[in-house]
């Protein structure tokens, strides 16, 4: 599945980063606590968020996540938008709730990743 | 690579919650120029990066020093904050003494210190109330 994939099945506003539209994402993780996010690895990753505050950002960028959909409407404002636009992090945002959002995209095929149980990734 | 050493130094400013990672994106970054395996970068990010939070949530910032030898990435986490009574208890998951505004943004989840340990490949906490805390980790660049 590519993030044009996503932005098209949930019906998303795409806020940076179009030029990344065809770029293939494997796993998904959704969270609205950062430090689940980190135990999470997988390459090639979507984080879907209710949360909209720059750590969002950092934390995508340390595990190479490259697309955050923020999810019930919600959109970050312009500092966060330019941070991801910076990391190259491409930034969508769905009218759809959280469960919803994970439902539609499991169903598109997407699937989570495994939690590392030792030694990280 | 060769045996060279390379140590590079970071302060972690305490006050502003929105500038937490900084020093972890620009360690990140410094390690990927030097072509440095994604997977040992990723480990080395995440455990900085959960450090400066700590740091900035607990401690009022700190330091991070990094050492690049040819056989590992060091790195030393320090602050002078209120330090660590039961260092155990603070290793366990899901302990957390983090306030409801800290878990408000994302983070208090007590994965903290936790992941720090589970993404390196040598761990070291030492800490004295009133003092400080010191992390030392290690990841290894040959498994």
């Amino acid at each position: 599945m590519t993030i044009g994939d996503i932005a098209k099945l949930l019906e998303c506003e795409v806020l940076c980063c179009e030029d990344r539209l065809l770029s293939e994402v494997h796993t998904a993780c959704g969270s609205d606590m950062m430090s689940d996010v980190l135990a999470f690895v997988k390459d090639q990753a979507v984080l879907l968020t209710g949360l909209l505050n720059p750590q969002v950002v950092r934390t995508a960028e340390m595990m190479d996540i490259i697309c955050i959909v923020f999810v019930r409407g919600k959109k970050p404002d312009d500092s966060v938008v330019k941070l991801a636009a910076e990391k190259n992090i491409a930034i969508l945002s769905t009218s759809s709730r959280m469960f919803e959002a994970c439902g539609i995209l499991y169903e598109g095929g997407l699937r989570g990743g495994a939690c590392a149980k030792t030694g990280g990734a | 690579m060769s045996a060279s050493v390379l140590q590079l130094h970071y302060d972690v400013p305490g006050d502003d919650f929105t500038r937490a990672g900084e020093a972890s994106s620009a360690i990140k970054n410094k390690l990927k120029q030097m072509g440095i395996a994604p997977d040992v970068i990723r480990n080395v990010a995440i455990a900085t990066y959960e450090g400066e939070i700590n740091m900035v949530i607990h401690a009022n910032g700190g330091t991070i020093d990094v050492t690049i030898d040819a056989d590992a990435i060091s790195l030393v986490l320090k602050d002078t904050g209120a330090g660590i009574p039961d260092v155990e208890l603070a290793m366990r998951e899901g302990y957390t003494t983090a306030k409801e505004e800290i878990r408000a943004l994302g983070f208090g989840a007590g994965m903290g210190l936790p992941n720090m340990k589970k993404y390196t490949d040598e761990f070291e906490l030492k800490s004295e109330v009133g003092q400080g805390t010191e992390v030392n980790m290690k990841v290894y660049l040959k498994k």
